[in-house]
């Protein structure tokens, strides 16, 4: 048994005990233990053989976004277990609710870790869609009308975006089908890339164009994003961050694996400038729009938007550089935002609101939490020390390089991003303190975590670490 | 001598002539049969399919049309617009003539793009996949203009069936993925059902437009 077998069936398994078990306690810790199990499997990859067969595939491309996958899904558990006692004392969930919940958490950790060592173009696609159509259901939990609505909206734009990947996946097929036969071989993605260069360059490009679109959706690509700051805000607060965290993530994986293919044949289309346009169009479109977002969730969901842009013009600019910076911007950005849900969620359970206006003054009231939620917005704004900071400064540095005038746009859009955040937040931070608060056991152990990490990794790079993610970087070409 | 791929032209022909019928019918009722006869075209496309290709595994997929979006799907759905005492009329976001010729647009661009870029391919696996992208769009314009829950889920349903006319126009494509497909249609109805069930705890009408005034932020 492979360990990638570990990562992919203990989450499901798990998802069937939890079925079982009725107390919303139990329920909790064996969520967080399967969760660490999973974990533990993550990090054992790292060392572990590559593998590639007809089905899975492990190398260290993949490596990468399954032990951040892994590793959030394990630290949002935590939280998660804090979050929910609250929301069963405050009466906004009941038990039953709760049992359905903890089951499709695992459920959803599992089909995301399906699509990310999937080697089959399909089976990609299917471990994605059950991912989103799990969280669709997520995010509908509160059932309050706006609620439902985020959800209907999630879902009817998700399954658009999940119908024409599938018929890019299904151009993919018929372009390597002369090359490889008929069946199974002509959909394994590794087999696939072998033949890049003997397919027609033309299916290629039509395909690729569906697969933008499609996983653009999912990644929440500026004019497909509208479903992103309503399902982030009214959904319960650990989906948001696993939402935002991972599962955009396991989008761009798959967008990404599909660049690699095309990459392969030099007459297809040239991936790099559309996707290029495509993320500067979204940082720059979603820094505007902080400005002006009253409800703290959706402001970080916009902010979640910024940052996929800047991830996927990284990943359009190409080259080792680029890559290895995308990459890290991918692994801060997750820890970080996955953070600064946590801090939120508590600080909207402490103030019993959303709403940025009747947020204000946490440190008087509660200064742990002030402390926490500050030092993740200055990470996520890109300040040194942090790990945030660095990967932006990479990518820039390296746009600078190549073609100094493309560089002022990322900039130029951070820096606006980055005014917002402030603008919007310092009220809540510092303000005199106005409205009820409630007394909230928060969980500060997987905001520190996160924290540290993202901070370890701005002060210091292992060298390791550094070597690992250069050769996730050199896959990409 | 009728040929193989004249038969199986014809048979998305239907369907694409079905996906036509829903931009314009009026009542959910019409609506709901004439996506079931949709679904039966497919089944019947899937089968011959299964037949001249020689891939008995194909007959399932078939089975699982003509059964699930034959029957059951569309006689469940009518069942409850019945017993929830939904208005029976479809509204609409523009008028039938502007439907129609945004339809044959989007008709016309599926068929521009691929007859003219997949070239390469055996034989008349690149019309059918045409007629099948078609459908596929017309789903999608169907979903935007008709603001009522049923509908959307209905066009949602035309689209996956379009879908699953291109997996089989891909010769010899897994049934992995086509098992999936049926089997995300089925996750699919789920999720609407809870959904159409919950928007009818907290509404008196199904039509989306009383979601949209729900917003959480105001603007």
């Amino acid at each position: 048994m492979h360990t990638y077998q570990i990562v992919v069936l203990v989450p499901y398994v798990a998802a069937l005990v939890l079925v079982a078990i009725p107390g919303y306690r139990v329920g909790a810790i064996v969520n967080v233990l399967a969760s660490a199990v999973t974990f533990a499997a993550g990090l054992w990859l790292i060392d572990g053989g590559r593998t590639v067969g007809p089905y899975a595939i492990v190398d260290e491309f993949n490596i990468v976004f399954i032990v951040i996958n892994t590793l959030v899904g394990f630290t949002t558990s935590i939280f998660s277990a804090s979050y929910i006692g609250h929301e069963i004392k405050t009466g906004r969930l009941s038990p039953g609710f709760v049992r359905f919940y903890h089951a499709m958490f695992q459920a959803m950790m599992g089909s995301m870790n399906v699509a990310l060592v999937a080697n089959n173009i399909g089976l990609i696609w299917v471990g994605l869609e059950l991912a989103t159509l799990i969280t669709v259901v997520m995010v509908g939990l509160y059932r309050t009308p706006q609620a439902i609505e985020a959800a209907w909206k999630y879902f009817i734009l998700a399954s658009v975006g999940i119908s024409l990947a599938f018929f890019g996946t299904i151009l993919i097929y018929l372009a390597g089908q002369p090359a490889l036969g008929e069946g199974v071989p002509a959909m394994t993605w590794s087999l696939l890339q072998g033949v890049a260069a003997k397919m027609d360059p033309a299916i290629l490009d039509l395909a690729f164009i569906f697969l933008l679109i499609g996983y653009g959706t999912k990644i929440g690509l500026a004019p497909l994003h509208a479903w992103l700051p309503d399902a982030h805000a009214e959904g319960p607060t650990p989906i948001s961050a696993v939402l935002s965290g991972l599962l955009l993530n396991v989008a761009l994986y798959a967008l990404l694996r599909f660049k690699m293919l095309i990459a392969g044949q030099p007459a297809a289309l040239n991936p790099g400038p559309v996707m290029i346009v495509m993320g500067l169009v979204s940082l720059i479109f979603a820094a505007f729009m902080l400005y002006q977002r009253r409800d703290i969730k959706r402001l970080f969901a916009y902010s979640s938007i910024e940052h996929m842009g800047l991830m996927v013009f990284a990943f359009g600019m190409g080259g080792p550089l680029a890559n290895f910076a995308g990459l890290l911007h991918m692994a801060m950005h997750s820890l970080t935002k996955s953070g600064i849900f946590f801090s939120v969620g508590h600080i909207a359970q402490a103030k019993g609101t959303q709403r940025i206006a009747e947020i204000t003054g946490l440190s008087d009231t509660h200064p742990r939490l002030a402390i926490a939620f500050a030092l993740a917005v200055l990470a996520i704004s890109g300040m040194p020390p942090f790990g945030v900071f660095t990967s932006e400064f990479l990518i820039l540095t390296t746009t600078f390089a190549r073609e100094p005038w493309l560089a002022l746009l990322p900039a130029f859009g951070l820096l606006v991003g980055f005014g917002a955040l402030l603008m919007r937040l310092q009220g809540t931070i510092l303000g005199v303190p106005t409205g009820p608060t409630h007394r909230v056991d928060a969980s500060f152990v997987p905001i520190v975590l996160h924290l540290a990490l993202v901070l370890a990794a701005g002060v210091f790079l292992p060298a390791m670490l550094v070597a690992w993610f250069q050769r996730a970087a050199e896959l990409l070409g | 001598m009728i040929r193989g791929y004249e038969i199986s032209h014809l048979l998305a022909g239907v369907m694409l002539v079905t996906s036509f019928a829903l931009l314009y019918q009026e009542r959910i009722a019409a609506v709901l049969k004439t996506f079931a006869a949709q679904s039966v075209a497919l089944a019947l496309a899937v089968a011959w399919a299964a037949y001249t290709q020689d891939r008995s595994e194909l007959f399932i997929t078939a089975l699982i049309a003509l059964c699930l979006k034959g029957i059951v799907i569309p006689v469940a759905l009518y069942r409850m617009v019945v017993r929830l005492g939904i208005h029976r009329e479809v509204e609409k976001v523009v008028g039938v003539g502007i439907a129609l010729m945004v339809g044959l647009a989007l008709t016309g661009l599926a068929q521009a793009l691929l007859l003219k870029v997949v070239q390469g391919t055996a034989g008349h696996a690149r019309e059918d996949l045409a007629l099948a992208l078609a459908i596929v769009l017309l789903g999608f314009l169907m979903m935007i203009l008709r603001r009522n829950a049923v509908t959307q889920v209905v066009g949602f349903m035309s689209m996956e069936n379009g879908l699953i006319l291109a997996a089989t126009g891909a010769r010899g494509m897994p049934l992995v993925v086509e098992v999936s497909v049926a089997f995300s249609v089925l996750i699919a109805l789920f999720v609407f059902a809870v959904f159409v069930f919950r928007i009818r705890e907290r509404f008196d009408t199904i039509d989306i437009e009383a979601l949209d005034r729900m917003r959480g932020d105001a603007r």
